[in-house]
Formats: structure tokens, sequence, C-alpha cells
């Protein structure tokens, strides 16, 4: 059986690792918050008495009331959280089905409305989650996907997408565009898209999975149609998220049931995973001000000294500031390879993330970068490091302490595999 | 780790020998297949995820390495091309030589790791000339011979934890250590050649290449669509219309890819009593030894006379049957334990000669 969730610092893999007499004290440093972030006490404590409460939400009696309570109060939690209504929200297992939900159901309603309505206008940078779902509206319901395109720092344009739409916005059945990147931690103009949605009368979904804690969220404020959360990326458990999305949108579900979610999505409810969310959101939202300061002032310093110690090193994105993620440093090192980097600082305790997707887990080039012009090496040998609300200066120091030994090597091994290539 | 039961207890053991032990899975296409199909484990996804979880239970740290495209340079492109030139190669061998004990090793050296571990079913020994390759204790799983024309600097990295162990006792210790792979078929066939067809898979990426069969004698017994179908030795899925006049099988004596003709006859014109091969990893005196020449045969005497250039003439005491260019010969000590060197056949010049083509 694998340890309890992560904490802060600890041996790695948990107390139950079996060493087999060989002992490593080693402390594990945890820079990969953008993948997962450690579920916070609160939430725990909060979700605890529901995992030993019975009862269904869809229950007609006593013990469905009283979970229907607990589900409901998360609900206007969480919305109050977003700066939603609460019957904005729709609970999914998460940021992928809730991506898909988006874009498929919205692609649905609006091309059975009318069949003109074929195109799903997708920034050429996001999630897999986003892009894998358009890709199959694609190919297999007749889609035709536009990728809009961004700029050096990963950012599309309003004018970009203004572009794209055209001469012709009844042709548009939904668009997306993240509010931040999950590799480069770019954040989109997403109250900008949606006025040029909204002028054009196409739903824009967003994907906010990871900016939510992290910069200020308001559903509202936003214009969005849609927009996805999911809660083990701001200190919930996994398993828990949400669509948010707009009274009077339309959009199909994609399962179908006990249609428990305003008919558009099926299954019963998570009781506790909701209040483990619900809980997050409120904590994460409320101490975003003072934890962004925190963490973008820990994130100059990791780059600042990252590049100290690696001089020819390079920050991909946008220049700190308000138009990036503050836990979000994303570098590429000359002449390594992103997995010989990991498995090198992994080694030494540190856990990162060459940030984009595997495939069979061979890490792929990084479609982000590719999209932003870098070359494939520089898009081969890149880290992202990711802060979240457990990160300390103790974990920079841990970084730097090992960094530059461990780009010197991954270098010797890169030079073998570029004499390779030719 | 290949998902497969050998280097999954191979890792144990270098665990257990207080090694500190990082599992490698090598990505060796660029398309996987979902599942494994048949006896050609360790390309798929599910191989990658049984090697991963095998090293899970040993609690070590596990990475998946992406070798496709060198693999697809340095073993597939030349199995083709040696098929397309009349040679018979061997896959397995190239791929010890090019990719685990050179790009895999050398790869694994420069990011500080001191030595690759592998499930091969052969001992090495320190010797004061360097490592000493030698049999496993297992006659029946041995495979001294796919790792016999490895260099003494590439095996001077290798550790092979298996060598003194059975088959069967590595499938009972998976099973004691809890290893979920303990009763995983063997892997053999080629793994690249997915439904095992691979004179399907040489006409698909070589096109048709019609030419005509022959007896020694020059008559045309039959058609071909590709000579890379045939190879030396073989003689089932000839489908010549008539038997031969004496009434005996008739088996493949010769391709020549050029002229496209396949030449076929008796069995005894298979003998061969020398061979000369290249890339030869014996440095040793001319002397007496023995030679095997395919993975899963008997050694026989031989005499081994090293030449010039990494060349090495081989004399048999007795004609050998089916030997074909592009295949390894390793040669043993007299006691038909120790490897003493290996190299790639590259000329047999039929015993009884007269076979057109034959002397390369």
């Amino acid at each position: 059986m694998a340890g309890p969730p992560l904490l802060g610092r600890q041996p790695p893999g948990g107390p139950d690792r079996r060493h087999r007499g060989r002992l490593l004290l080693k402390l594990v440093t945890y820079l990969d918050h953008a993948a997962t972030t450690p579920v916070r006490s609160e939430a725990i404590e909060a979700m605890l008495p529901w995992l030993a409460t019975v009862g269904n939400a869809s229950s007609l009696h006593a013990s469905g009331r009283r979970v229907r309570r607990a589900v409901e109060e998360s609900r206007e939690s969480l919305a109050g959280a977003l700066g939603a209504q609460p019957s904005d929200v729709v609970f999914t297992g998460g940021g992928t089905e809730s991506d898909n939900l988006a874009l498929k159901g919205l692609y649905w309603a609006r091309h059975g409305a009318d069949p003109k309505r074929r195109r799903v206008l997708v920034s050429a940078v996001e999630h897999h989650a986003v892009l894998d779902a358009a890709e199959w509206l694609a190919l297999c319901q007749g889609a035709e996907v536009v990728h809009l395109p961004v700029d050096g720092a990963g950012r599309v344009e309003p004018a970009t997408f203004r572009a794209a739409v055209g001469a012709e916005p009844d042709t548009v059945a939904v668009a997306s565009v993240m509010w931040a990147n999950n590799e480069v931690g770019t954040v989109q103009p997403v109250a900008e898209l949606a006025a040029v949605a909204a002028e054009c009368g196409i739903p824009l979904h967003t994907d906010a999975v990871q900016a939510v804690g992290q910069v200020p969220i308001s559903f509202a404020a936003s214009g969005v149609a849609a927009m996805t959360v999911t809660g083990h990326k701001f200190g919930g458990a996994p398993g828990a998220g949400a669509l948010v999305l707009r009274r009077g949108v339309e959009c199909a579900p994609l399962t179908h049931g006990g249609g428990q979610e305003r008919d558009v999505r099926s299954g019963t409810l998570d009781t506790p995973g909701i209040v483990g969310l619900a809980t997050a959101a409120q904590i994460a939202v409320a101490e975003q001000p003072a934890r962004s300061h925190q963490l973008a002032e820990l994130r100059d310093d990791l780059v600042r000294r990252v590049l100290a110690e690696v001089p020819d090193a390079v920050l991909n994105g946008e220049t700190p500031g308000p138009r990036r993620l503050p836990g979000n440093a994303h570098l590429s090192f000359r002449g390594c390879e992103g997995d010989a980097l990991l498995m090198l600082l992994d080694a030494r305790g540190v856990e990162c993330s060459t940030g984009s997707a595997c495939l069979a887990g061979v890490a792929r080039p990084s479609h982000v970068l590719l999209a932003m012009g870098a070359g494939l090496d520089r898009a081969r040998g890149s880290l992202r490091f990711s802060l979240g609300h457990t990160s300390t200066a103790a974990d920079v120091d841990a970084l730097i302490a090992a960094i530059a030994p461990v780009v010197e090597r991954a270098r010797r091994a890169g030079v073998l595999a570029g004499a390779r290539r030719g | 780790m290949s998902g497969g039961v050998d280097s999954a207890v191979a890792a144990a053991r270098a665990v257990d020998a207080g090694h500190e032990v990082t599992g490698v899975h090598l990505a060796l296409s660029a398309d996987p297949a979902s599942h494994r199909t048949g006896a050609r484990g360790c390309c798929s996804l599910e191989d990658s995820r049984d090697a991963r979880r095998a090293a899970d239970v040993l609690g070590i740290p596990f990475y998946i390495w992406d070798m496709a495209e060198r693999f697809d340079a340095e073993v597939v492109a030349s199995f083709v091309a040696d098929y397309a030139a009349g040679r018979t190669p061997n896959p397995c061998v190239r791929c010890n030589e090019r990719i685990k004990f050179a790009a895999l090793l050398d790869r694994a050296l420069a990011l500080g790791f001191d030595a690759v571990v592998t499930g091969h079913h052969a001992r090495l020994a320190d010797g004061p000339a360097g490592p000493r390759l030698f049999r496993s204790v297992d006659p029946g799983k041995d495979q001294s011979y796919v790792l016999g024309t490895l260099h003494p600097r590439q095996l001077a990295r290798a550790q092979f934890p298996l060598g003194d162990s059975t088959k069967q006792q590595v499938r009972a210790e998976a099973t004691s250590r809890g290893l979920a792979v303990a009763d995983k078929p063997d892997s053999h066939d080629i793994c690249f050649i997915a439904d095992g067809d691979t004179a399907g898979y040489l006409r698909r990426r070589l096109g048709a290449q019609p030419g005509p069969i022959v007896d020694r004698d020059g008559t045309v017994v039959g058609d071909h669509d590709g000579a890379f179908a045939y190879t030396v030795g073989q003689r089932r899925g000839l489908r010549l219309g008539r038997p031969a006049a004496d009434g005996q099988p008739r088996y493949v004596l010769n391709v020549d890819p050029v002229s496209r003709v396949v030449a076929v006859g008796p069995a005894e014109a298979l003998d061969v009593a020398r061979i000369e091969a290249a890339d030869s990893t014996y440095t040793g005196p001319r002397r007496a030894c023995r030679a095997q020449l395919r993975a899963h045969g008997a050694s026989v005497p031989a005499r081994v006379t090293p030449g010039a250039g990494g060349m090495v003439a081989v004399e048999f005491s007795r004609p050998v049957r089916g030997v074909a260019a592009g295949q390894a010969v390793v040669f043993y000590d007299e006691a038909d334990e120790q490897v003493l060197g290996g190299a790639t056949i590259s000329r047999v010049p039929s015993a009884v000669g007269s076979v057109a083509g034959a002397d390369l």
C-alpha cells in the first residue's frame, strides 16, 4: 500500500516504502504543485465525517436530505468563491471531465440548434483535455477545429481571436481559451476574449484549473459561458471538480442517467469530494492575495538563483508579473533532455515536471513551447517548477543546491543524444 | 526492464546486492501497440506497465527512455537492408550491440550510473584480461550467443545476475517476491514484427521483387515475389511445383538479391566447411575451439584464425549445415562454457561448391 498524501517534506515514497535494509534519509522537495498540490488539512477534516455518513443526495428521506444539504452548501460556497451563482455550478469528476463536457456538450447543443455551426476555436496551448476533445469532435462529429495561434509568451491576443472568428461568427459552435497555461503559466486575457465572444454570439469556455488560488477569479465578471475547475489543484481531493456553466447556456450531456446535475451531468454525487472541493476553494480564494505575493517572491528567487547557477538557462513564457501565474517557473536548459534532468533531480529528492504531456511514458516536446515558437531543442530541454500552498524557501534552496551539477551531467548525456541526431 | 520476468528478477537481485538501482524501460516503437499479442513481449504499453509495476514492487525509481529513433536507425533499418542484400540478420544481437550495450549504456554512464543490469541468461566473471562471459547454467535458456559479439569494454559495464539460475528458479523467485510477471510467457520472435510474419513485413517494406527459384543445374523450378523472404537452409514455404529428380527435399542454398535468383538443392549442398566473419571481437591466437552459428543450436568444433581488420576465418572439423551470412558466429572454449568472442558471418563458401553466387 502507498503511504499517506505528501505533506511538505518527508522521506520519499512515504514511510511505508520497503527499503530492504538500506535507509535513505533524503527529504523530498516538492516543486510540482501544478500537477497536484497537497490536500489542505481543513479539507480533510471537512470531508472525513461525510465519508462515514450514509446518504445519497438524490434520496428523499432524512439521510438523503442531510447529505443533500452538505452538497448544496458546498455549491453555494464554491459559487461564492468563484464569483458565480450556485445554479451555475455543475459538479463533475474533475478537470478533464469538465473540459470534455464543455467542448462536446456546447458543440452538440449549438450544432444541434443550427447545423451551420461547425467550427471549434481553441488556443494552440490548451491542455490535452481540451485539444483532444476538439480533435475528437473533428474526427467523429464533423467539426472543424481552428487553433488560435499565440505570441512568443503563449498569449492569445483578442485580435487573433476576432480574426479567427472572421466574417462568419454564425459558423462557430464553441471557443475555448484557458485562464492560465499549465506549462508556462501565461495568464490569458479572458475577459477581453469573452467580450469578443459575446459580441459575436459565441459561447467561450475557459479552463481555469491552474488559476484558482493563484490569481483573482470571477466567473461573472469574466463574461465566459463556462469555466472548468478541479479541487486537487488548490487543496481539495482528486476526483472532484466542477463545470461552472452560466444559466441559460445550452449544453448536452456526456453521460446519461439520473440527471443529478441540471440534467447535464448524471451520476451519484460524491459528497465528501464536493465538501473537500468547496472547503479548499474557500480557503484558497481567501488566501489568494497574500499567497500570490508570497509565491511570486519565492518564484522570482528561484528563477534568479537558477539563472545564477546556470547562466545560459532561459525562462519561458511571460515576464513575471500579472500576466504569469505566481507559482510557475518554466526554464529551458541548453543541450539537456528534460527527462534526464527530471530523473537526476528526482534522484536528489527534488520533484518537478517536464510540463509536457507524456505519450506512453515518453516525454514529447511540449506543444505549448512549439506553439510559442521555440525550437525542438528548447522544447525538449525544459522543466517546470511549480509552487503552491506548502512551498517554502527551503524548497528553493534544495533546488538551487542540486541544479548546477544536474544540468552539467544531463548536458553530457545530451551531447550524446545530439550527436546521434546529428 | 522489458516487462518480463527475467529483467524483473535481475533488478530485484541487483537491489539485494546493495546497488542503488533505477529501472529503465526502453520505448523502441514510436507507435506501440496497447496490448501484447502472442510471444512478442517487450514493446507494448502493457509491457511497459508490467515493468513499472515490478519496479514499484521493488521500490526502485522507474523511467521510460525513448530509443525508438535510434532503434529504427540501428536495428530495424539494418534488418531490412540485410535481407535486401541476401543476408539473414539477427536483430537481437544487433540490439544488444547497438542499443542495450551502446545507446542505453552510454546514456546511463553519462547520467552517472555505473553499470547496466539485464535479465540475460549468461554469466560474467572478472579475469586478468577483463570480463569473461560464460554460458548460463540453464542450457535451455542460455543467451550467451546473443551477447557473444559484445566488446570487452561493453561487458565491463554489464551485469547479468541470472546466469547462475535456471529459468524455473527465476520464475519461482519472481513468485516468492510477489512479482506478477512470474508466469508471463517467454518472448521470442522479432519484437518489431507484431504478427510474426517476417516475409510479409519485408514485402511491405521492400515491395514485391519477383524472381525465379532455380535448381543446382540452373533449371527454373518455381518463382517467388521477393528473394528477401528466403533464408539459407530454409525448406518450408518454397511451393515448388514438382519434386526433385532424386525425390529428396530441397533447401534454399543461396539467395542473390541482385539477380533475384533463389537457388535450391539437396541438404548436403548446405554443407559448409569454412566461413569468414567480420567485426570480430576474438583477439586471441589461432586456436581450436567451438563455434555456435545460431541462437538455438549446438556448438561445433572449429579452428579460428584471426585476420586483418577484424576479419576472422573459421574452419569446421566436419561440415555444418544451413549457415547464413548476416548471422553471428560465437566462439566458445573447448569446454563449451566460456565465450572467446564473436563475429558477423560475411562469407559462406559451399563445401560441395558449384552453387552459383554462393561465393559472395
